[in-house]
């Protein structure tokens, strides 16, 4: 399937050319916007991994709801530009040639670690063919991870109102 | 075919992105939207994974990853939003002192 292996570079082409702009980009909003972006990349990448499921999470939650979320703050704030760096600590010579080899050590390090993680180290038994239904990942879910999921609803609840509490506290103050 | 090991690949490229986003930006929204990127990778990885491994754990744990990131998201930004309040900047190094 040569289609395949070609959709497979569109999308991480897209994928890697947003997040490297993402990261190069000044102005915030479009930052968060090029992320989208990405985000949909790897969604079609999901898909072409028969995850139809969650790359329709990624698209609905993620592109959605969490980058509106950034994109509410960022318009909030209306924060100015990025200041120039001002620290002497990136300017002098020494921490460059460090930063230099710490980079190449992570790269040779990821490099290595994928060269021998092929798919016959991992004991590969064979990808499926057909995409996972929404149903088998409910049950999925709901019987071997039924302690993770309802652990996550209470992190959720616990983040809402710690987060609640954080950005309010100029409110309880005003009424104090 | 698109084998495991390219998407290990791409996975780790998109981490080292996302790492140097986090290093070398002075902007805490940028700083997060590059967690936001390692996040991702992972992610990646993880489907690359049960997709080859043929199970479908790979899926549920992106799921809970996906659930998780919402949740350091929201207090992320709230706390971006009330330092914001204290010191009018997003540069990280203006927050030296987390004296109240």
């Amino acid at each position: 399937m040569a289609h395949n292996l070609m959709l497979f570079y569109a999308f991480g082409a897209i994928a890697v050319v947003t997040s490297l702009l993402v990261v190069a980009q000044s102005n915030p909003v479009y930052s968060v916007l090029l992320l989208i972006g990405s985000f949909v990349a790897l969604a079609g990448l999901y898909v072409l991994l028969a995850a139809p499921f969650v790359a329709v999470i990624q698209i609905i939650v993620y592109a959605g709801a969490i980058m509106v979320l950034f994109l509410f703050v960022v318009m909030l704030l209306n924060a100015p530009r990025e200041d120039a760096v001002q620290s002497g600590i990136i300017e002098s010579g020494a921490a460059r040639v460090l930063g230099a080899l710490l980079a190449i050590a992570l790269v040779a390090e990821l490099v290595w670690a994928v060269s021998r993680s092929g798919a016959a180290a991992v004991g590969a038994t064979g990808e499926r063919e057909h995409a996972w239904s929404v149903t088998e990942i409910g049950q999925i879910i709901f019987r071997d991870y039924a302690f993770a999921f309802e652990a996550t609803s209470i992190l959720i609840l616990v983040a809402m109102v710690g987060a609640v509490a954080l950005a309010g506290r100029h409110l309880a103050e005003k009424k104090s | 075919m698109a084998e495991l090991n390219h998407y290990l690949m791409l996975s780790g490229v998109l981490f080292t992105i996302g790492t140097a986003g986090v290093l070398l930006r002075r902007n805490l929204i940028t700083v997060l939207l590059s967690i936001e990127v390692m996040l991702n990778a992972v992610n990646l990885s993880f489907i690359a994974f049960g997709h080859f491994l043929g199970s479908a754990d790979g899926q549920v744990i992106v799921f809970f990853v996906i659930t998780v990131a919402a949740a350091e998201a929201a207090v992320g930004l709230a706390l971006v939003i009330s330092l914001f309040r204290h010191v009018e900047t997003l540069n990280p190094d203006a927050f030296r002192r987390l004296r109240g």
